[in-house]
């Protein structure tokens, strides 16, 4: 059987790695272990990440967050700082599998798998989330939007770890939208997902917006004409229309069992017109919704 | 060796440490209450407590063990009584095959330890980790509410 390390430290996971260039690292076991039974992969020798303290924990850092990898979806979702700073993290996390899936994966885990599907990457990717990435010799910092190359590749370098995900606050939206189109409430993959987060000023007026969407593309889809269309403008169903025919046309999804690319498409649209219907928050009042 | 509690008792495995836990708990050590539905995660049947919190055997590794605390269904309650939510399922008729049981109990006692008044869609939430093919859940969700309203009454779990 494979060897199974548990280093307790980043000093003896660099230790592992050097002896086990070709270990599979883990934390929560939700898809590695998922995918080796499946006969999907076959890693020489496994690494355990969840004994690494400098994987976890979850401090303020200006107006955003820094999350330890290594954190669990549980934790986060339990997180006054998060439900507080990055409510639409708050409101994907509580669709994210099941609460048994939610105390075993963790935050780095849904990033590194780069699933198209995966439940946090739109929030994350809207909200500006930056990796920190760590090698024995040193530390980068990738935006998430560009570590992620396609359904299940990243940027990822040999022996490269993910050690952080900063997020900036999102603060300065006051309506933050997550909704999750699935099959099912609990432990549904992801047929179309929508991260939104708008900036809107007194009278209604849209001034920032932020749209990302998942399930949709071989990684998460943003569409800038769409944000475009629907800035300066009160939110209205005129623009809301406008904006919705030009994701369609960004998005690429494909047929699979869960659903049709058509149906994914028009999905994509259509979960725009949601945000007539999210008031806009009061300052000190964050906005929850799904 | 791989050291940890299980049931209240110290033990020590001599098992290779990429084992699943759910083999070692079944195969290993006889305690067959653990089922294997799945093994993906998706269906709760091998759930088990680890440190207090519901976790999936089928996704954890044997040395992942190494100094937790661990209760398979088989150490909720000492001797032949019965732990009071193990009970409550029983009175309300919310075992047919009883396959999902053990997972089921393991993660309503986790559930009130949390929350000892959920009401019922938060029993549905926190029970959804869980499939069940026999019951269509209602008595399930009724077991839950049952076993939280006599711990109110003051049945000591």
């Amino acid at each position: 059987m494979k060897n199974l390390y548990l280093p307790r430290s980043l000093e003896e996971l660099w230790r592992v790695l050097e002896r086990e260039p070709k270990a599979a690292l883990y934390a929560g076991g939700t898809d590695l272990l998922v995918r080796m039974r499946a006969g999907m992969c076959s890693p020489p020798a496994l690494v355990c990440l969840e004994r690494i303290g400098e994987l976890k924990g979850l401090r303020e850092e200006g107006d955003g967050l820094r999350i330890g990898a290594a954190e669990t979806h549980a934790n986060l979702l339990r997180s006054p700082l998060v439900r507080e700073r990055l409510p639409i993290l708050a409101s994907a996390l509580g669709t994210l599998g099941s609460p048994l899936i939610r105390n075993m994966g963790t935050l780095g885990g849904n990033v590194c798998t780069a699933s198209p599907a995966g439940d946090t990457l739109p929030p994350l990717i809207a909200a500006g989330a930056v990796l920190e990435l760590g090698t024995p010799g040193g530390r980068r910092n990738v935006p998430l939007r560009d570590f992620i190359t396609g359904p299940g590749e990243t940027d990822l370098r040999p022996r490269e770890v993910l050690l952080s995900v900063r997020v900036p606050g999102t603060g300065a939206f006051n309506v933050q939208h997550f909704e999750k189109v699935g099959l099912r409430n609990a432990l549904a993959c992801c047929v179309v997902s929508m991260a939104a987060l708008l900036a809107v000023a007194g009278e209604g007026v849209v001034e920032k917006a932020v749209l990302a969407w998942g399930s949709v593309g071989p990684t998460v889809v943003t569409c800038p004409e769409a944000e475009a269309v629907l800035v300066g403008e009160r939110l209205s169903g005129e623009r809301l229309r406008r904006a919705a025919a030009l994701v369609r046309e960004r998005v690429s999804p494909i047929d699979d069992l869960r659903a049709s690319a058509a149906y994914r498409r028009e999905v994509a649209g259509n979960l725009l017109f949601r945000l007539l219907d999210v008031p806009p928050r009061q300052p000190g009042f964050p906005a929850v919704s799904r | 060796m791989i050291a940890f509690v299980l049931n209240g008792k110290a033990v020590e495995v001599n098992v290779p440490a990429a084992k699943k836990v759910v083999d070692l708990l079944r195969l290993d050590l006889g305690l067959t209450g653990t089922k294997e539905g799945c093994g993906m995660g998706e269906c709760g049947a091998c759930t088990i407590l680890v440190d207090g919190e519901p976790r999936l055997s089928c996704l954890l590794l044997a040395g992942q063990l190494e100094g937790r605390t661990v209760t398979t269904v088989e150490g909720l309650s000492p001797g032949e009584d019965l732990h009071p939510v193990q009970r409550a399922f029983v009175e309300e008729g919310a075992v047919q095959c009883g396959f999902c049981t053990p997972g089921m109990v393991l993660s309503a006692v986790s559930l009130l330890r949390e929350n000892p008044n959920p009401n019922r869609r938060e029993i549905r939430e926190g029970m959804s980790g869980h499939l069940c093919r026999c019951t269509g859940y209602v008595k399930i969700v009724d077991a839950v509410e049952a076993a939280a309203r006599k711990k109110g009454e003051g049945d000591p779990s």
